[in-house]
């Protein structure tokens, strides 16, 4: 992940040495961000199709919902560096670290979601056996339970990301969320329209138009506010992969509303667009933070800007670096 | 920056606010550059006693620094800063020959100080061309300097009263002392690594193999036994000074006076404004540039500031992502079934 | 000058810097930028090996525009006694003394002698610490106390340093005029009866050709300046390691005994002769009480078989009859005259003057025994010297059978340490030593039990001393105690059986037993004073009971200096010891160095010797004549002032003499020890650069101790050569990229820093650049590489035998060093391009050869 230096204003540094640690976190967690989403947004679309009596994309999303968030544990727990140590996680709750208030919404969403994978597995012949239809019944209201917290799992992994150092990642915080939540959405409703004839797909296809579209005006809405570290998001495999997100979600948004609801094969391809721009749009953000820590200027230069800034409006200065609100 | 100018605000109790009944008082660091003479024995002494493994047996050209950075496996980092007589022309050889190794590492060089780069065969480095960072002879004071300077300070982690690491852990791991320090709990971290992120300074860092995160504790077992940090006590020219803050606060105040009133200008502290980003340092700086030149960041605000924006921001796209959720099924439901 | 303190001796640096932080002024002269230069208040960049031209040039700053302290001078130092008529100076003869024999290299110095006292030839250390011996000194030596007499040493001085003017320093150091006289305004505004100025050196300031006389002229400067015996003056000499100035003071070298008595030579048969040879008739001062001092010793090593009726065991001392040191013995292994070799604590394989030369040497042996704490590159040179790649060492055919002992480290073990201040400070053992390792004691113990078994019953005449030997030490398990050991050194009174209180206690009668008379007074009491540990916070400001200074625990020499010539302090501000005419004796803030009834203005009878000879001003008390030395007529065998010769070898011709280099060097022409000849001889082509080498802050030495330790080895991971910006892009030569530096001997790679810490220096027209390499790599170790010591050759300055290992020709020239035979023969290439053979550079007499030496250029 070199990529090549975007020209810009030069500061002092230490031997041009980075001031920040890169990210020790891997690709999994960029992967996670996307199967975090998936399973929240599958998650709503399955307590929906619950809701409104869709059997085969409820059953499809909670299953879709389920083995997202498998992944998703599977890939927080490899990233750690002790991964034995796990269960640490549940020692404390702490509002101050989006990572904890992160680890307990999962802990609230994930037993529904499991329940509701689970009771969708039951084979037919059983499912009229009384615990069966005991299992079913708490599926549904631990789902619909689920389904409840999935806004916040979609979207606290935008407060795992900006509430850091990392400029690429902070800088963007007021966006970032809506990104988030956009992609998490579209991403959902894409899996549902892929895994649910069109007949019993349409909130999959309202709810990841509203996603796509959502994902492409935070993403330029983020993109028009950004100050320097623009250089990062437009430049190299950032750039690319954004771009590439764009494109797709786009395509996708496009399929959604005019093909999707004709086509079992449009929903498909629309869906696949949908996902993988998602996908794409998480790894395009994470890969962006990580490059943000790797050249010292994206961390020095707002910094001394705002000081210099501080120092022109007050005499004394006693105002350096104060967090500009 | 004269913070000598203003009535010190009341001291915060940190310890006190964090659940300590009747804690010491907090203790820190001052680092003070002008009379550092570049030994390194803060690093050895703090390896010695820390256990700290070594980091790499790698030349890296940046002047006698062959540590480049804090990290998982350097608490103490002694930083080399060699300034080109002001006016003289031509490229600055070890910026350009370090710059192009570091852009090639995986971590672009903040990996340093936790392993070393990937070796370049035969000291070969591609060249990059002209420099694309300032030069460290460009900070300021250049304009009134007359000669080479030659610039050391030891570097560390800064104890912040608003410590980003400590705030995004979510283990507990890291927790504040009863000094007003803040230490990693080796028996508790699991590695999640946000803290890494956290750190507005880059001073924390995971160490690889061992998976934990690793940074200066203030020697907490010594400052337990009423000891002074080893790299304190190690330092022979009283470079790093160890004590209450208040009293270090005190001492900063009148050794920058006495170095302005010797026409050392350019000298300011660093951490030393309680109001500052990160509410000030448990460990200060005098420095004899601004703080870009030794790779630090001038002005880090901790990332925990903008939690309340950021959570705001969160609970809206949350809400909106429901409604989505609810206004799809609710079409559903009420429109018109195919 | 001639010491990068902050990097080679942090833990003392830090007094420099509160010196500092009180408002002393910092000055460094030195050829590199280094960390000590950042921390200076002024750095002055000087071309290696012109020292004295710099220091002449202050002398002469300071006598023509009459700054020296001259009721201190007049009274103190011997600038009012004559000089002999027959005294030529270098002024006169071109850059030669009176006396020079051009056939032996050497001076005859009888002309050199005070007028009205005489001096004998004395060969260096023959006579010991106590200043050379002068006849008659405490008669009449003629002299002229307004300072006016032409042939007084006052104006003899100005005479010879009259052309080392500003402008001369500037063509001779590359030091700009102005920075030159800003030296000199610092140094001598803070001299005087207010102030003092301390003149710090390490030992890099010995290893020139002139390593004496740079010393020398460090001396003289302080002398005139009134700067030494006085606080806050003087001239420290900063050591090498922890125990350097033990080890001189309790010598490991060839030429000396305990305390600076000299060894005994051949031909001296008795007691008498020999103590006839170390005192002169009719001189003053402590040293003529060296019987008392000799006899003890005797007394310490054989006991009670040391008795008047046989000289005390006189006989039983060995002889030496010439030059036993290091380098020559190394060249005798090359020669086959010399079979086995034990090193203990060094590392010659890699730690000294021509690697090469050393390692070819250790390959000629029977046997040689290795103890130190790792395995050293002396231990395995068989295998992994430079030698094995070029063919000329084969593991398998090595003849040397070598042994590997491991030690203990100084933490695993106690023991005393003796600074640069002379303190002797005890230290405890901090762990066990792991495994095998054992301590010295421990080792020469054992060694002396087997020995003296296996001489038992020997009838040999050799074996006698063995056999006599009075070794008694209390044991502790299976080796001696070390307290012990200290206190016979201290000395014990042979009466009671205590020890005794100090050297005055000492007698040449046989009833007093002492190892060191230096080092009386450090059990008085049998109590070790060394161990003593009082804070600073609880005792005056000289903190008398902290550790243990010889002598007398006296903290400063010569403090009679500090009080003026009615025994009052100079000042209020640098008081430290004064008469006290109530009580009628010395007394102040430190032990006085001088006979504590003899008031100021006392006058010896004629009769008087020893230290009842002493005037009331005579505050040398260990000097013959008992003043500071301007002029030395004898003990300096180079010349009885410093002179400032080139390097052994440099680009640069002389400017101030035809006589281009040390005339008296020691030269050692083999085929391993090539040189490569400085002008008039030859010419700068192939070596055109000034190479000098010093230490990192981050290792030990060779490296021994410091390469096999992760925590220090990834400080400073690979041997650099460092390049100023310009003779980078002059040799094409990238930072961190690869280079070789090649001298006449060998050719050394290294990474390359560019760094503006190196400048080229502008003399007269000629651009000199210096290259600078750390001397501490070598082939085993956690980070290894080319040893440095390799590209020096051994030459030597004749008053110590020290090596000239600071200044050397070389070329800088990109990419690795050729390997193997390449190299080889790469290196005779450039040899024979530059002309060298085993004789270049072994003339020793330039002065005078016209016309083919024309006289030194003079200043446009």
């Amino acid at each position: 992940m070199t990529g090549d230096r975007p020209p810009g204003p030069d500061a002092p540094s230490y031997y041009g040495r980075p001031v920040l640690k890169t990210p020790v976190w891997e690709w999994k967690i960029a992967a996670y961000l996307f199967t975090g989403g998936l399973a929240a947004g599958t998650a709503v679309v399955a307590a929906g199709a619950d809701l409104v009596r869709a059997p085969r994309l409820r059953r499809g999303c909670w299953l879709g919902s389920f083995a997202a968030l498998l992944a998703s544990v599977g890939l927080l727990v490899g990233d750690l560096g002790r991964p034995e140590r796990f269960h640490h996680m549940l020692r404390v709750a702490k509002p101050t670290s989006p990572m904890s208030v992160g680890t307990w919404i999962l802990t609230a969403f994930g037993p529904g979601v499991g329940a509701a994978a689970v009771s969708e597995l039951v084979p037919a012949r059983w499912r009229s056996s009384w615990p069966a239809r005991l299992l079913r019944g708490l599926a549904r209201a631990l789902g619909l339970a689920s389904a409840a917290t999935a806004p916040g799992v979609a979207t606290y992994t935008a407060a795992l990301l900006s509430q850091t150092a990392v400029p690429g990642w902070h800088e963007v915080r007021e966006e970032l969320p809506f990104l988030f939540a956009g992609s998490a959405a579209a991403s959902g409703g894409g899996f549902g329209m892929l895994t649910a004839p069109p007949a019993e797909a349409r909130p999959a296809r309202v709810f990841a138009a509203a996603g796509a579209g959502g994902e492409l005006l935070a993403s330029r809405l983020m993109e028009r506010r950004m100050g320097l570290i623009r250089e990062v998001y437009e430049h190299g495999t950032v750039a690319r992969r954004r771009r590439a997100s764009e494109v797709l979600t786009a395509a996708g948004l496009a399929g959604t509303v005019l093909l999707a609801g004709r086509s079992r094969a449009g929903a498909a391809a629309s869906g696949i667009a949908l996902l993988t721009g998602s996908a794409l749009q998480r790894f395009g953000v994470f890969e962006a933070g990580v490059e943000s820590t790797r050249d010292p200027r994206y961390t020095v230069v707002p910094q001394r800007e705002r000081l210099d800034a501080a120092r022109r409006g007050s005499a004394v200065g006693d105002d350096v670096g104060r967090p500009a609100r | 920056m004269t913070a000598t100018d203003r009535t010190p605000p009341p001291p915060v109790d940190l310890a006190r606010r964090n659940g300590y009944f009747d804690p010491p008082p907090r203790m820190g660091f001052f680092t003070d550059t002008s009379v550092c003479i570049g030994c390194k024995a803060c690093e050895v002494a703090c390896k010695e006693w820390n256990h700290v493994p070594e980091d790499g047996l790698d030349l890296l050209g940046m002047s006698m620094d062959n540590t480049g950075m804090l990290g998982a496996n350097s608490w103490r980092h002694v930083a080399f800063v060699e300034q080109r007589r002001p006016g003289t022309a031509g490229p600055e050889e070890q910026t350009l020959a370090v710059e192009a190794r570091l852009r090639a590492a995986p971590r672009g060089g903040s990996e340093l100080g936790t392993t070393p780069l990937p070796t370049a065969p035969g000291g070969a480095v591609a060249d990059l061309g002209m420099p694309t960072v300032g030069r460290p002879g460009d900070g300021t004071g250049a304009e009134t300097r007359t000669d080479f300077r030659w610039l050391m300070e030891s570097d560390v982690c800064k104890h912040c009263t608003e410590a980003g690491c400590l705030d995004v852990c979510p283990t507990g791991a890291l927790f504040r002392t009863e000094f007003g320090t803040v230490v990693v709990q080796q028996d508790i971290c699991n590695g999640c690594g946000y803290c890494v992120s956290g750190c507005p300074y880059g001073v924390i860092d995971r160490r690889p193999h061992d998976g934990r995160a690793q940074k200066c504790t203030l020697c907490y077992d010594r400052l337990k036994g009423g000891l002074t940090p080893a790299c304190a006590k190690a330092c022979p020219t009283e470079s790093i000074q160890f004590g209450p803050l208040d009293e270090l606060r005190e001492r900063a105040d009148r050794r920058l006076a006495e170095l302005h009133g010797q026409g050392v200008a350019e000298a300011e502290l660093y951490g030393r404004d309680p109001d500052d980003g990160v509410g000030g340092h448990g460990s200060l700086f005098l420095l004899l540039d601004v703080p870009e030149v030794y790779g630090l960041p001038p002005a880090p605000v901790v990332p925990t500031r903008s939690a309340p924006q950021i959570w705001r921001r969160v609970g809206a796209a949350a809400a909106a992502f429901a409604l989505a959720g609810i206004g799809a099924f609710a079409s559903a439901a009420f429109g018109d079934h195919p | 000058m001639g010491s990068n303190m902050a990097e080679a001796h942090p833990v003392g640096f830090q007094w420099v810097m509160e010196a500092k932080k009180n408002g002393a002024r910092v000055v460094h002269v030195d050829p590199r930028f280094t960390r000590t230069s950042a921390l200076a208040d002024q750095y002055v960049r000087i071309r290696a090996g012109t020292d004295i031209a710099f220091l002449g040039g202050v002398v002469h700053h300071v006598l023509s525009n009459d700054l020296d302290f001259r009721e201190y001078v007049a009274a103190y130092t011997n600038a009012a006694f004559l000089v002999n008529e027959g005294f030529a100076d270098t002024e006169d003869l071109d850059g030669l003394f009176s006396g020079y024999d051009p056939a032996t290299g050497s001076y005859d110095t009888t002309t050199w002698d005070y007028e009205g006292a005489s001096q004998r030839v004395t060969a260096p250390m023959e006579t010991g610490m106590g200043g050379p011996p002068i006849e008659g000194a405490a008669g009449g030596i003629a002299q002229d106390p307004t300072l006016q007499h032409p042939r007084c040493v006052f104006q003899v001085l100005k005479r010879h340093f009259s052309r080392y003017t500003p402008e001369m320093v500037e063509r001779v150091c590359g030091v700009p005029r102005e920075q030159f006289l800003q030296v000199c305004d610092d140094w001598t505004a803070n001299s005087g009866r207010e102030r003092t100025a301390a003149l710090i050196y390490s030992v890099g300031w010995t290893q020139h050709t002139v390593g004496a006389q740079n010393i020398r002229a460090g001396a003289i400067v302080q002398l005139l300046l009134g700067n030494i015996g006085r606080p806050g003056g003087g001239i420290y000499a900063l050591r090498g390691h922890a125990n350097i100035q033990g080890s001189t003071d309790i010598p490991t070298l060839f030429d000396l005994l305990p305390g600076y008595l000299p060894m005994p030579r051949a031909g001296q048969a008795d007691l008498t002769a020999y103590l006839d040879r170390v005192r002169a008739r009719n001189q003053k001062g402590y040293w003529e009480e060296a019987d008392a001092y000799l006899v003890s010793l005797l007394k310490e090593y054989f006991g009670d078989a040391a008795t008047a009726d046989n000289d005390f065991g006189f006989g039983w001392l060995p002889r030496i009859n010439g030059d036993h040191g290091t380098y020559r013995t190394t060249m005798d292994m090359i020669d086959g005259r010399v079979f086995g070799y034990l090193v203990m604590g060094q590392n010659p394989a890699v730690g000294s003057a021509n690697g090469r030369l050393q390692r070819l040497a250790l390959a000629n042996l029977d046997w040689l025994v290795v103890r130190d704490l790792t395995m050293i590159e002396t231990a395995s040179f068989w295998k992994d010297a430079p030698e094995v790649e070029t063919g000329e060492i084969a593991p398998e055919r090595c003849r040397t059978e070598v042994f590997f002992l491991p030690a203990a480290a100084h933490t695993e073990k106690a023991g005393s340490f003796t600074q640069t201040q002379r303190m002797v400070q005890w230290r405890e053992k901090g762990a066990e030593p792991v495994g095998d390792q054992r301590s010295d004691l421990w080792f020469f113990h054992q060694l002396w039990r087997r020995v003296r078994e296996r001489v038992a019953d020997s009838t040999d005449p050799r074996d006698e001393p063995l056999q006599r030997l009075a070794w008694d030490y209390r044991t502790e398990g299976d080796e001696p105690d070390p307290q012990d050991v200290l206190r016979r050194i201290n000395g014990i009174d042979l009466t009671t059986g205590r020890t005794v209180d100090g050297f005055t206690d000492l007698r040449s009668d046989g009833t007093t037993a002492c190892g060191c008379w230096q080092y009386s007074g450090v059990y008085k009491d049998e109590v070790n004073q060394a161990a003593r540990r009082k804070p600073h916070d609880q005792q005056g400001p000289y903190d008398p009971e902290w550790g243990w200074t010889w002598p007398a625990n006296r903290r400063l020499l010569y403090n009679r200096a500090s009080a003026d010539l009615d025994g009052r302090p100079w000042s209020e501000r640098k008081e430290l010891v004064w008469w006290d005419p109530d009580q009628g004796r010395w007394t102040g803030h430190d032990v006085p160095d001088f006979p504590l009834t003899t008031p100021p203005g006392f006058d010896p009878p004629a009769d008087a010797r020893g230290p009842a000879a002493l005037r009331g001003d005579d505050p040398f008390t260990m000097q013959a004549d008992g003043k500071g030395w301007l002029f030395a007529p004898t003990g300096v065998v180079d010349g009885p002032l410093p002179t400032h010769y080139e390097p052994h070898e440099s680009p640069v011709r002389n400017p101030l003499y035809r006589q281009q280099s040390n005339p008296t060097r020691r030269v050692y022409p083999r085929p391993e020890n090539p040189y490569d000849p400085s002008p008039p001889e030859g010419d700068p082509d192939v070596f055109p650069f000034v190479l000098t080498a010093s230490r990192l802050t981050e290792h030990h030495t060779a490296g021994g101790m410091s390469r096999q330790l992760p925590h220090l080895a990834e400080l400073q991971p690979e041997l650099t050569v460092e390049v100023s910006p310009e003779l980078a892009r002059l040799r094409g030569l990238t930072h961190l990229g690869w280079a070789h530096v090649v001298t006449a001997r060998a050719a050394v790679e290294a990474r390359v820093y560019v760094t503006d810490r190196m400048a080229p220096l502008r003399l007269d027209g000629q651009v000199v650049h210096q290259v600078w390499m750390p001397f501490h790599w070598g082939p085993t170790g956690l980070v290894t590489g080319d040893s440095f010591n390799d590209l020096l050759g051994v030459v030597a300055d004749a008053n110590v035998l020290i090596q000239e290992s600071k200044v050397a020709t070389c070329d800088v020239r990109p990419g690795r060093r050729p390997r193997g035979a390449e190299l080889t023969a790469f290196l005779e290439r450039l040899r024979s391009r530059a002309g060298i053979t085993s004789a270049t550079g072994t003339t020793l007499l330039t002065a005078g050869r016209s016309p083919t030496n024309p006289p030194p250029r003079e200043a446009p």
